[in-house]
């Protein structure tokens, strides 16, 4: 099977519209009888939902949440680009599209982002007319702010609450359909699986969490808008429930998954307490303007913060990148962190910390300055650490928190399954190797809004749907492996709790996978895991009943596709000789210890195709044009 | 017709009812607390008889008098509706809640105190009203039968009592009108509790001024 | 730290519940209480026992999923946070921990402490929202708003819907949640078109499932864990008064 994503002819400004002329439209009265599943009610699935229920289309909305509202976009802290120029400092379509492209390392495709690029616009619109309260200026019009790897302010703002903000603006729109009657929806529902008829994507499998019944929905399309899989590393900032069963499923009927070690590792979170603890807090990277990243520069020095003179801290980003200093870009920025605490020269009770330190902007100007800057970030690292970071430095370290990764699709959005199309962080297409702040919000509503309301019309004008009834065997017998999976599960009855296992796969992942990878490490990681999967299938312990409210159950169908999930990142990793974004080889690094990209063997999108459990996976390549940006290496000097 | 039964179904209007009636039976304490001050004239209770007089014959009175029973009754009638609704909505009950760390006692026992005022309220009616109102010929003058009242110890501790209780019950009820009227904001706020304090502490205190005033002069002093 | 809790057990909507007590040992002052709970199911699973029910997802105080009353109040002991912002440091070492869930006609147990919240998304359904479609919609500039106007509807958008208000509330009433929703859109210009029909929509749906009426007690807002003001239930009186009236 060659890849073919679909990419338009034609200039890149006017590759999209060309493409929306070409689309195949469905009347308006024909459209009630096209029925669409979505999966997942983030802001890309709730956007889609309620959008095409708008135009017409009888639409199932499925989570696994008691409520739309409960989706994890709702934790995006800082902001949504749309380069609509109001401060007037020379942003552009273009320019967005190009930092973009840049900041993701040359890995994106240069027609999806400049699309993503030209829609963002309205998406401001849409949510303004939905009543988001953006913050505003004294004259009453929307106000931006600046974010990493932009030299213009384009990054609209709600407090630092954005994304709860877009998302219940996403969520009135589908309340409102549901209300109509035009959108169904169900809450506490699992995908289990994934049902493909001719060819097609046809319906899915849920469990219904509640009494643990599987259920059918079928339709004509099914679109996955599940989010993405940071969760596979136990630890990182996405909800806990936050999973990629559905995607994973998906993949084992055939969607493609691409470019799957591109996982984004945030570098100012709050540092790991305990062994015990379930999941990590990302506090906002603006810190990084005025706080002062150090370490001692003596190993295992364990003396408070204050007693370690100026002449025996290293400040160490400072040191490296003259110029940049604290504000190098993420990746760097958390490569850096790990390399000191693997010097032993880590902070904290488990060493697995730098400082970030206020005292000279206190000194410099005032404290109530600092307060009025940061004051929300130091009262939510008070209430979580317990201590005052005015008086003493803040403890950070870097956390997985996006994956850039996902199913492959096409410029529909199509997967390589017809008829199944994915949207939001559940896919690959726009962020390339390193995603920029405030564009995953961005990315999620032009899925959702703008792009799947046409491109989903032409995939159900050109193709014949055979009527289909839930007692097809297509169904029954994906129904039947389910049962047999859970019923294995359920009958292990081993030693081990599901997050035991989890939490290792994790700290494998983490020491090998994670911010920086090499040969050797790679090649362990994935024994190790194949030993674990191994492990978990025989040892997991899971008590209680399968037709019940069960979350050890929940957890441990999601924990058995992480584990298989979690060695294809190992693989696509250990396949990628070079380093681009947030996928550093220790092999392939400048002098300066920087990322090396290999243009000539790389620039391309890797999509594996499943192979079997335990199988190596398939590698299909679709390869990266660059007709209107120049490949440059990144240096922060 | 049809919008005061849309109101009076749904929740919020039901609470207004509570609100905008309770706020007139205010108006009425202002009223009688000013009459009952003729109490304190040294005349041997005439100008005192002479206002009950003409409380009960007065025309206007007398139809104001009919508004006043059905603000009472339809306050008590909502407010118990109310009570009744929103104990349903809580059909089963915290094995412990901490209810002090989040709001006050008088707003929590609005129901209660009310209906202990509600009690006070029949009594003083058989005990004031009703004599003098409907059988005039057979009792003393309005002024004999509170003299006679507040002489007995008994009596004056409950209807102090009661008044403790009208008293927490329009520290909450009071301000609690505004927010129901959806009056409430930096510009009221504080203007809208310094008037509740008239209601909750003054007035009463102000009642509560003549069963003391006649119990001391009762025990302590000659009668004039 | 050493614990014993006294937990709220259920199994379905339809059985009666009851409390169990189980200690919980070795518990660091950092651990979130969800965190606490998390061990206790972690050695509950090892002894074969179910492990108690509980739901939770961002554990960053946005999403609204907890739903306890721990020690009496709605989120526990602390000013301004959910449940899962809450850590074992604001106990005492050897505390009684008293955990049940958020208890209202129209929040039924669904197993132990996870409860059905679906009433407020119906409630949403029923007028939240400013009906206008995907497209079509005029520049997000064309309309200012002033700064004041959208820092205040900002305030009330804050809501993240946990139920707490309700919990906390002796009637159980949904108001400061309707209330909310209802301020948030009748202060912006967007929401003015379908004002009086979504006050009156959002209440009658509010009556509807079940919820108390209010008596401004003002628990909601000393609970809510964004700090959402009773200002705005005025506001959503004098709305629906206008609505109703006019």
């Amino acid at each position: 099977m060659t890849l073919d994503a679909k990419i338009p002819d034609g200039p890149l400004e006017k590759k999209w519209d060309t493409h929306r002329f070409n689309l195949k439209l469905v009347n308006p009265s024909n459209k009630r009888k096209y029925h669409i599943i979505v999966v997942g009610t983030g802001l890309a699935g709730a956007s889609a939902a309620a959008s095409l229920a708008e135009l017409g289309y009888r639409v199932t909305s499925l989570c696994y949440h008691e409520s739309p509202r409960r989706a994890h976009s709702i934790a995006a802290q800082g902001g949504i680009n749309a380069p609509k120029n109001y401060p007037n400092d020379d942003d552009s379509i273009w320019r967005l599209f190009y930092d973009t492209v840049k900041g993701g390392d040359f890995r994106a495709r240069e027609a999806n982002v400049y699309r993503l690029a030209q829609v963002s616009g309205s998406i401001i619109d849409q949510c303004v007319a939905q009543g988001v309260p953006f913050a505003r200026e004294y004259g009453g019009l929307l106000d931006n702010r600046s974010f990493g790897g932009a030299q213009v302010s384009r990054t609209f703002y709600a407090r630092g609450q954005t994304g709860q903000q877009l998302l219940l603006g996403a969520y009135s729109a589908l309340s409102r359909q549901i209300h109509k009657g035009q959108v169904k929806f169900y809450d506490r529902r699992d995908m289990m699986d994934l049902v493909v008829i001719d060819g097609q994507a046809r319906g899915v499998i849920v469990r219904n969490m509640i009494n643990g019944e599987l259920e059918t929905y079928i339709g004509d399309a099914v679109i996955l808008a599940t989010g993405g899989y940071g969760n596979v590393f136990y630890l990182s900032t996405n909800a806990k429930q936050s999973n990629a069963t559905a995607i994973w499923r998906a993949h084992k009927k055939g969607a493609f998954f691409a470019n799957p070690c591109f996982t984004q590792i945030h570098p100012t979170c709050i540092p790991l307490a305990s062994e015990h603890q379930s999941k990590l807090t990302l506090m906002s990277e603006s810190l990084r303007n005025d706080g002062r990243i150090w370490v001692p520069k003596q190993k295992g020095d364990k003396r408070s913060p204050k007693d370690i003179p100026m002449e025996e801290r290293d400040y160490y980003l400072e040191r490296l990148y003259p110029s940049f200093g604290n504000l190098v870009p993420r990746d760097v920025a958390s490569r850096r962190a790990k390399e000191v605490c693997d010097q032993g020269r880590g902070v904290g009770s488990t060493g697995l910390a730098v400082y970030l330190d206020f005292a000279d902007a206190i000194a410099r100007n005032g404290k109530q300055w600092v307060e009025e800057k940061y004051g929300n970030l130091f009262d939510m690292y008070q209430r979580i650490t317990g201590e005052n970071a005015y008086q003493t430095p803040m403890r950070i370290y870097p956390a997985v928190h996006y994956t850039m990764g996902g199913l492959w699709v096409d410029y529909n959005l199509m997967s390589t399954i017809p008829g199944m199309f994915v949207l939001g962080e559940a896919n690959f297409s726009d962020h390339g190797a390193n995603r920029l702040g405030a564009s995953a919000l961005m990315q999620g509503l032009a899925d959702g809004y703008f792009v799947i309301p046409y491109t989903i019309g032409d995939y159900l004008a050109t193709n014949k749907f055979k009527p289909v009834k839930e007692d097809h065997e297509a169904f029954t017998e994906s129904k039947k492996a389910i049962s047999e999976k859970t019923e294995q599960l359920m009958s292990a009855q081993g030693k081990r709790t599901v997050d035991d296992l989890h939490k290792e796969l994790g700290k494998i992942l983490w020491e090998h996978v994670g911010m920086a990878r090499n040969e050797a490490g790679l090649k362990k990681a994935i024994s190790m895991i194949t030993a674990l999967r191994k492990q978990f299938w025989s040892d997991v312990r899971i008590p209680g009943k399968a037709n019940d409210l069960n979350p050890e159950l929940e957890k441990a169908h999601r924990v058995a596709d992480f584990m298989e999930l979690g060695e294809m990142i190992a693989r696509d990793a250990l396949h990628r000789e070079e380093s681009c974004g947030c996928h550093l080889r220790e092999e392939y690094q400048t002098d300066e210890n920087e990322a090396k990209r290999n243009d000539k063997k790389f620039a391309y999108v890797a999509a594996w195709e499943f192979g079997g459990t335990g199988k190596a996976p398939k590698l299909h390549k679709e390869a990266l044009k660059f007709e209107n940006v120049h490949l440059t290496q990144r240096s922060y000097k | 017709m049809g919008t005061f039964t849309n109101i009076y179904r749904s929740s919020v209007g039901k609470k207004f009812i509570v609100g905008l009636t309770g706020l007139f039976l205010c108006t009425f304490l202002v009223e009688h607390l000013a009459g009952n001050f003729l109490l304190f004239v040294n005349d041997g209770g005439a100008a005192f008889n002479e206002y009950s007089e003409t409380m009960s014959h007065n025309i206007f009175i007398r139809t104001v008098e009919i508004v006043l029973f059905l603000a009472f009754f339809f306050h008590i009638l909502t407010a118990t509706i109310l009570w009744w609704r929103n104990r349903k909505a809580r059909p089963k009950n915290y094995t412990q809640n901490h209810k002090s760390a989040n709001s006050e006692l008088a707003s929590r026992i609005s129901f209660l105190s009310g209906s202990i005022v509600f009690i006070f309220l029949v009594i003083h009616l058989r005990t004031f009203f009703v004599p003098s109102r409907f059988f005039p010929s057979e009792n003393p003058s309005m002024y004999d039968l509170v003299v006679f009242a507040f002489s007995s110890t008994w009596y004056c501790l409950f209807y102090l009592a009661a008044l403790v209780l009208l008293g927490y019950h329009l520290r909450h009820g009071f301000q609690s009108a505004f927010q129901t009227f959806g009056i409430r904001g930096k510009k009221y706020q504080s203007l809208v509790e310094w008037i509740g304090v008239i209601f909750w502490l003054l007035i009463p205190l102000g009642f509560a001024s003549m069963p003391i005033y006649f119990l001391w002069t009762t025990h302590f002093g000659g009668m004039n | 730290m050493n614990f014993t809790l006294k937990v709220w057990r259920q199994k379905n909507r339809n059985s009666e519940g009851r409390f169990e007590s189980y200690t919980a040992t070795n518990i660091t002052p950092d651990m979130s209480f969800l965190e606490m709970l998390d061990a206790v199911n972690h050695d509950l699973v090892e002894k074969n026992q179910e492990p108690i029910a509980f739901d939770h997802d961002c554990r960053e105080g946005i999403c609204g999923s907890c739903g306890m009353f721990i020690k009496g109040r709605a989120h526990g002991p602390q000013k301004g946070g959910a449940a899962c912002q809450l850590h074992m440091r604001s106990f005492v070492d050897g505390d009684l921990i008293t955990v049940e869930p958020f208890r209202a006609q129209a929040f039924p147990v669904i197993k132990d402490l996870i409860i059905d919240r679906t009433a407020f998304d119906r409630i949403m359904q029923a007028g939240g929202f400013v009906s206008v479609n995907t497209g079509g919609v005029p520049d997000a500039n064309a309309i200012p708003i002033p700064k004041t106007i959208a820092d205040e509807a900002f305030s009330a958008a804050a809501c993240i819907g946990c139920g707490a208000c309700v919990a906390a509330c002796k009637n159980a009433s949904a108001s400061l949640f309707v209330a909310a929703k209802v301020s948030q859109l009748a202060l912006l210009p967007q929401g003015q078109q379908e004002r009086k029909e979504r006050v009156e929509a959002m209440l009658a749906q509010m009556d509807k499932e079940g919820f108390g009426s209010c008596s401004n007690t003002y628990a909601c807002e000393a609970e809510c864990p964004k700090e959402i003001s009773v200002s705005n239930i005025a506001r959503m009186n004098r709305e629906y008064l206008k609505a109703a009236l006019g």
